[in-house]
């Protein structure tokens, strides 16, 4: 049994799933059965002045039959008493002491209504705060969520309003609604944030219901963007969770967020540097249950590979991210396909012909059947043949033997700057 | 009550496919390019075509797209023999089942049946007139293309009801007869007139036909089953299944199988909607006798499973001497020998008599399904070369000897095209349509 603890900045949690601040997390009632199931933290449903909600809130989008591929909500922050959850958050605090209870904490851009916040929600004994500058709808208009995690300036100072009182670790929690999220990752740093936390949800509009010309979801015949979450979201999570881990002055850790629906999901967002994750949409879609699998299959992931302690595989894919710059422009593979593998849909071919490089050529044998090939000097080794094909193995990408040695576009770049400087002497 | 009871054996025995589970087994479809299931359809109905379109719930597209290919799409998709042919060619063999490609063409065509929309159109009228002898399959489906091309098609079709076999041979319980009503009524809302009640060669003569229309397509299928020129043929009792199976195609369902005995002699698909159709009519037990053993008989897997379920029993190596009767001339049984079959040299198996095996088997009714006769006279009364009843025909024109007639269907199967079955004919029915129109247009009859 690998060692699943980890300590976030601080916040040590029996292991490293979280459920995020979102309606799982909405009472004292219902984070308790999480911890029951198995969840190692729960950051409770953001806190501040309550608000008022609107029905309906959620729709989802379904991926040729698979429900909720993508999620989305126009809900806005809690809906109930400060008081209240203060006085759940201590009774489940006490009743689970080894679990990790986050309190996210929305308020508008001043300094005293900060100041407030925190020393309230700080004497009930949590673990931590999360500032969540994240939500795209409702709190933005009105100068919170998102609308100040847009920019730099407020995302910098408000943590520093923050840290000034703070006596438990914060975490900053960032909007992906912004061209270059390490932008603000840093304005946090800068801040003194202790760590962050990615993504919250991506400004989006569901659909529009072809009978009504309604949108999805609607109330009372009108909508408002809403934030999209779930695992169409993962890549884009994943990827902001590597620019920030690869920053050198994003040196804080990171709590990742969006689309992990499974122990794979997350021990992805790991490699990638994340320190712990959290889970919103797989939790509302299947209940508290599915943190079982999660804990047992990273637990005999991280066995079957002898490594002792979660923590140790934080940020191990890392240094293997970098800008396309630096990719060797030499390395070439091809795809091969297996016919006696090969279940004759001949989708590999009709993807390259209309749509790659015409690198596959079809025909039929003596009995009419597809037999498919590969002509390697047209393969530009672009690997969608082989996403496309359905039958495990048909298709593998084989790497060619090298015959040049390593060559990204900035060496080259560097070369052909260097030889157009001896041109020019030479030529002089 | 039993009447209830019995009239409930005879309605569908598969339920449609629920809209969820349809969606669901269409985007399970690969959309194969090249699709194989495509090549094994003898209509070559754009199978993933259709299936994605139910995928995008874009019913009418989808239904279009089976019914463009084949206009008996709605029988097809229950009577085809698709272990056979679209989805045993289905490339999803391995570690999953094929997609269920009947099932869903059925879901498509059930939903355009319910509609009030026609989606084919008359074509403006060329001057030319048809006549189709036969409204099963392979009549229906040339009419609905030469409607389409302009033609004044008539269809002369002896039975009071059109259809062919379709409406009278094959079970209900597997095709119900509104299906079939269904589409004559599209082939009649493109302007085809349905003669019903006209036997051509009886009510109305070849030579009037010659007279009166430009060309003449015989779709006249096949004839009654075929006596076993044993003693005992005449006794009451003696059915031909093909008949027996048409008394179960309209109400009042015959009450006198009840509690009887049957015996069905013969092991093809006839064999088998006769045996099913006698035990879901009430009899006590039925049997099917067979010369030979289950690999040989010309049943589908499919059918033999599914008599076997119906509680059928099999009796191979079996062959009838004499049926025997009562002084009131009532079948009571049937004397019978064992066979024996022999591998000869590589040659095909032969069949020996085992001496002094003789037996009886008990029966009150004994059904005889061994194959279908051929229209020889009436071929004959139409001047036209045959084989043993089966019309020479041009492998691609499908014109007989006389220029003027063209043949398609059962009529012409055992003559290298086709097999015996709904979607083989509806093939055939298109062809010959083409192909008739191709002529007429060479020899510039139709500016
Ligand atoms: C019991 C049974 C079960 C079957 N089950 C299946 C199955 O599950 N799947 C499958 O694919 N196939 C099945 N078949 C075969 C299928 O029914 C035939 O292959 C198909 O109907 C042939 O179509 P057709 O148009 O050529 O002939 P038919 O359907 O036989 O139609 C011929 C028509 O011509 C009419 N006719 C004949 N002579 C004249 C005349 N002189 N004047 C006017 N009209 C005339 C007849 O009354 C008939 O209506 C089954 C057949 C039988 C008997
Ligand atoms: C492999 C690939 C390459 C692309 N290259 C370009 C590009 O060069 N320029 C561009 O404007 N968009 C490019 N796109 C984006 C597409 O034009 C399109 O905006 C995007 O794929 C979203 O559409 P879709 O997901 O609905 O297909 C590319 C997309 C793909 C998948
Ligand atoms: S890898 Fe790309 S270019 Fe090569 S065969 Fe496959 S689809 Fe074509």
């Amino acid at each position: 049994m690998a060692d699943l603890r980890i300590n976030l900045a601080g916040i040590q949690s029996p292991n490293p799933f979280w459920l995020a601040s979102a309606p799982p997390t909405n009472s004292g009632y219902q984070v308790q059965r999480a911890f029951e199931a198995g969840w190692g933290g729960a950051v409770w449903k953001t806190l501040g002045e309550p608000i008022l909600n609107v029905s309906s809130r959620f729709a989802a989008t379904s991926f040729n039959g698979q429900r909720v591929a993508g999620f989305n909500n126009i809900e806005l922050i809690t809906d109930r008493p400060l008081a209240t959850n203060l006085k759940e958050m201590d009774e489940t605090k006490k009743r689970f002491p080894d679990h990790a209870i986050i309190a996210s904490l929305m308020v508008e851009p001043k300094q005293e209504k900060w100041h407030e916040i925190v020393k309230r929600v700080e004497d009930v004994g949590i673990d931590g705060l999360e500032l969540n500058f994240g939500c795209p709808h409702g709190m933005a208009e009105r100068g919170m969520g998102a609308a100040s995690g847009q920019v730099p300036e407020l995302v910098e100072k408000q943590t520093y309003w923050v840290k000034a009182v703070a006596k438990t670790p914060v975490i900053v929690k960032l909007t992906p609604n912004i061209t270059d999220i390490t932008a603000t990752a840093e304005a946090a740093v800068k801040g003194g944030a202790d760590a962050i936390s990615m993504i919250n949800t991506i400004n989006s509009l569901m659909g529009v219901d072809l009978d009504t010309w309604h949108t999805i979801p609607h109330v009372r015949g009108k909508g408002a963007h809403g934030g999209y979450c779930g695992p169409a979201v993962k890549p884009i999570a994943l990827n902001m969770v590597g620019e920030c881990s690869r920053n050198p002055h994003i040196n804080v850790p990171i709590s990742g967020i969006g689309g992990i629906s499974n122990w794979q999901d997350a021990t992805e967002f790991l490699l990638m540097g994340a320190a712990g994750v959290q889970v919103c949409t797989a939790a509302m879609h299947h209940g508290f249950r599915i943190v079982e699998d999660m804990i047992d299959g990273l637990n005999n992931y991280l066995d079957d590979k002898g490594i002792l302690s979660v923590m140790d595989i934080v940020g191990k894919s890392v240094s293997r991210y970098s800008d396309w710059g630096d990719l060797d422009l030499n390395y070439k593979i091809v795809a091969e396909i297996n016919n006696d593998k090969c279940i004759h849909c001949n989708k590999c071919y009709i993807a390259c012909e209309d749509t790659s490089h015409q690198a596959i050529d079809l025909y039929h044998d003596a009995t009419g059947l597809s037999q498919l090939s590969v002509r390697e000097e047209d393969c530009v080794g672009c690997n969608l043949c082989s996403i496309v094909c359905p039958e495990e193995g048909a298709i593998t990408m084989k790497e060619v033997e090298h015959t040049l040695p390593s060559m990204t576009w900035n060496e080259r770049q560097e070369c052909l700057k260097a030889f157009s400087t001896t041109a020019e002497i030479i030529g002089g | 009550m039993i009447n209830v009871l019995i009239d409930e054996n005879f309605e569908e025995v598969t339920p449609r496919l629920s809209k969820a589970s349809a969606i669901e087994e269409a985007n399970r479809c690969l959309y194969c390019f090249d699709a194989p299931c495509m090549r094994a359809c003898p209509t070559t109905i754009n199978v993933p075509s259709f299936i994605k379109k139910i995928a995008s719930s874009n019913l009418k597209g989808s239904a279009k797209v089976i019914l463009e290919a084949n206009p008996m799409g709605a029988s097809c998709a229950r009577v085809c023999p698709t272990e056979e042919l679209c989805e045993g060619a289905c490339v999803l063999q391995k570690d999953e089942k094929p997609i269920k490609i009947g099932a869903l063409q059925r879901y498509a065509t059930d939903w355009l049946k319910e509609q009030d929309i026609s989606l084919f159109k008359r074509g403006a009228a060329n001057g030319h007139k048809i006549a189709i002898i036969g409204s099963g399959p392979a009549g229906l489906s040339a009419a609905r293309e030469l409607c389409r091309l302009g033609y004044e098609v008539t269809i002369f079709e002896a039975e009071k009801q059109a259809g062919g076999l379709s409406q009278h041979g094959i079970v209900s319980f597997r095709l119900p007869q509104e299906v079939v009503e269904w589409e004559v009524d599209q082939v009649r809302q493109l302007g085809a007139t349905i003669l019903t009640g006209k036997r051509v060669g009886i009510d109305v003569t070849c030579t009037e036909l010659l007279e009166r229309f430009d060309r003449i397509i015989m779709a006249i299928g096949m004839g009654e089953v075929p006596h076993l020129n044993i003693e005992g043929e005449k006794l009451e009792g003696v059915l031909d299944a093909i008949d027996f199976v048409k008394t179960t195609k309209q109400k009042p369902l015959p009450m006198n199988i009840q509690g009887k005995k049957v015996v069905v002699i013969g092991a093809g698909n006839t064999a088998i909607d006769a045996a099913t159709c006698a035990i879901r009519l009430g009899a006590a037990h039925v049997k099917i006798l067979y010369r030979r053993t289950a690999n040989e008989m010309t049943a589908y897997p499919f059918e033999y499973e599914f008599a076997k379920q119906e509680g059928i029993e099999f009796q191979w190596l079996t062959m009838p001497k004499k049926i025997m009767g009562n002084m009131d001339g009532k079948v009571v049984g049937i004397e019978c020998v064992h066979m024996n079959l022999m591998d000869c040299y590589d040659q095909q198996d032969v069949l020996i008599e085992v001496e002094n095996s003789n037996f009886i088997v008990q029966a009150d009714v004994v059904i005889r399904a061994i194959g279908q006769r051929r229209h020889v006279d009436f071929i004959n009364e139409m001047n036209l070369q045959h084989l043993n009843g089966v019309p020479s025909v041009d492998p691609i024109t499908f014109q007989t000897s006389s220029p003027q007639i063209y043949a398609c269907g059962d009529v012409i199967y055992g003559s290298g095209y086709g097999d015996a079955t709904v979607v083989s004919a509806v093939q055939q029915g298109k062809d010959c349509a083409y192909a008739l129109h191709d002529a007429l247009q060479q020899t510039s009859e139709i500016a």
